[in-house]
């Protein structure tokens, strides 16, 4: 995983964004145990207390859960709640974006279609 | 809650004011980065904290505690000296042995462990270690020594980029394990800011910042855009400085980050050593 030190983006989320997409695509199964604080911290060079704030984004959304003695766990539909929210947050991180950048190009509406129908096409 | 009180300490070499009226604290279980420039006072404050010098008035107190002469309450605390203060003829191996007398929870295993790591040579001398491997016998020591408070002054001094990463990745492990407070003072900003977790900035002699890192990085940021339009958005602004690149213009501003900007700025978070050079430089005449 590659953290992004110059990014905009305070670490923490970018844990939290590299743990959800890892639960996604099924790298950590529902039900399996994710990396600890200390696997985490060590792998990124980040502080343990910045690890542990993104673990906590995920556990305040139910996306993972603590097993005492044992470790984080992801949480059953996990998935479901991920893809859900993603599929929510869509329109404000993408299309929003590309509207203004296609504004700064003087791009107008069936440029854009047309350029999404070739994407459709490869 | 255990911690080193650091109180209104100054201290004086002939007419150079080294420390002036300088108070913080190092609380128990956190990792700090001192940062300072060339002849700010890092030294000189770690090396009065651990007892190597003696302060011209002010005191250092653990746990409420002086630690002047206190060999009981510097058990607690170990320093990672620039200098290299083990005996010149002394092996490797013995180096270990040596400190492990004065602090008895000297991990001996641990040690070794660490210098197979780095490939340190156990049966060379001290002296006859290249500067990389110099500062790697301190480190090896000072990771190994177990005590609640360790310095370390410039730890990374002469190492290649694979050894810092080394370091760094040792620290947290060891940190996250067995937490313990560990303060340290580095010129290499970018490479320490992740793993710290509060900053205190000293220069000329005063501490100018003693804060969360977090909270540090949400005072300044960068806007970029065309000259005029950066000027009239500034206008009512702290600016620390300007670049300018033909009709481009960049302010490095105090205070949070805005959330609403005209169309044709941009704006980024400035990171930590951005900060610090902004905050140590001598006032430059620009605009």
């Amino acid at each position: 995983m590659n953290i992004d030190f110059e990014s905009d983006k305070p670490i923490f989320v970018q844990i939290a964004e590299w743990l959800e997409d890892a639960i996604l695509s099924n790298a950590f199964e529902e039900e399996s145990q994710i990396p600890s604080i200390t696997e985490i911290s060590v792998m990124c060079k980040i502080n343990p207390a910045t690890a542990l704030k993104g673990i906590n984004m995920l556990v305040d959304k139910e996306i993972v859960y603590k097993k005492r003695g044992l470790g984080m766990f992801v949480k059953e539909g996990a998935v479901k709640k991920l893809m859900k929210e993603r599929k929510n947050m869509f329109y404000e991180s993408y299309i929003e974006a590309l509207l203004d950048e296609a504004k700064k190009l003087n791009l107008n509406k069936e440029d854009i279609i047309e350029m999404i129908e070739r994407g459709y096409s490869k | 809650m255990s911690s080193i009180e650091v109180k209104n300490l100054s201290k004086s070499y002939g007419s150079t004011q080294a420390l002036n009226q300088v108070s913080v604290n190092f609380e128990k279980d956190k990792i700090y980065g001192l940062l300072g420039r060339n002849g700010a006072g890092k030294t000189t404050l770690l090396n009065i904290i651990t007892n190597r010098l003696f302060a011209d008035s002010g005191e250092v107190l653990l746990d409420g505690k002086p630690i002047m002469e206190n060999d009981c309450v510097l058990s607690n605390i170990y320093m990672m000296s620039e200098k290299c203060l083990f005996p010149e003829k002394m092996r490797v191996k013995d180096v270990f042995k040596w400190t492990s007398q004065f602090y008895p929870s000297f991990n001996m295993d641990y040690a070794l462990s660490l210098s197979s790591k780095f490939e340190l040579d156990l049966k060379k001398k001290r002296d006859s270690l290249s500067t990389g491997y110099g500062s790697i016998i301190k480190l090896v020591t000072a990771m190994s020594v177990n005590v609640p408070y360790v310095f370390f002054d410039e730890p990374v001094l002469g190492l290649d980029a694979n050894y810092r990463d080394l370091f760094y990745r040792l620290l947290i492990e060891k940190y996250s394990e067995r937490p313990f407070t560990a303060v340290v003072s580095t010129h290499l900003i970018d490479e320490v800011s992740p793993v710290i977790e509060h900053v205190v900035m000293i220069d000329k002699g005063h501490i100018i910042k003693d804060e969360p890192i977090e909270s540090i990085l949400s005072q300044g940021y960068t806007i970029t855009g065309p000259a005029n339009a950066v000027d009239l958005y500034v206008a009512d602004k702290d600016v620390m400085s300007y670049d300018m690149l033909g009709g481009l213009k960049t302010a490095y501003v105090s205070g949070k980050v805005p959330s609403e900007l005209p169309d044709n700025l941009e704006v980024t978070k400035m990171d930590l050593q951005k900060m610090f050079i902004k905050m140590t430089n001598d006032k430059e005449v620009s605009k």
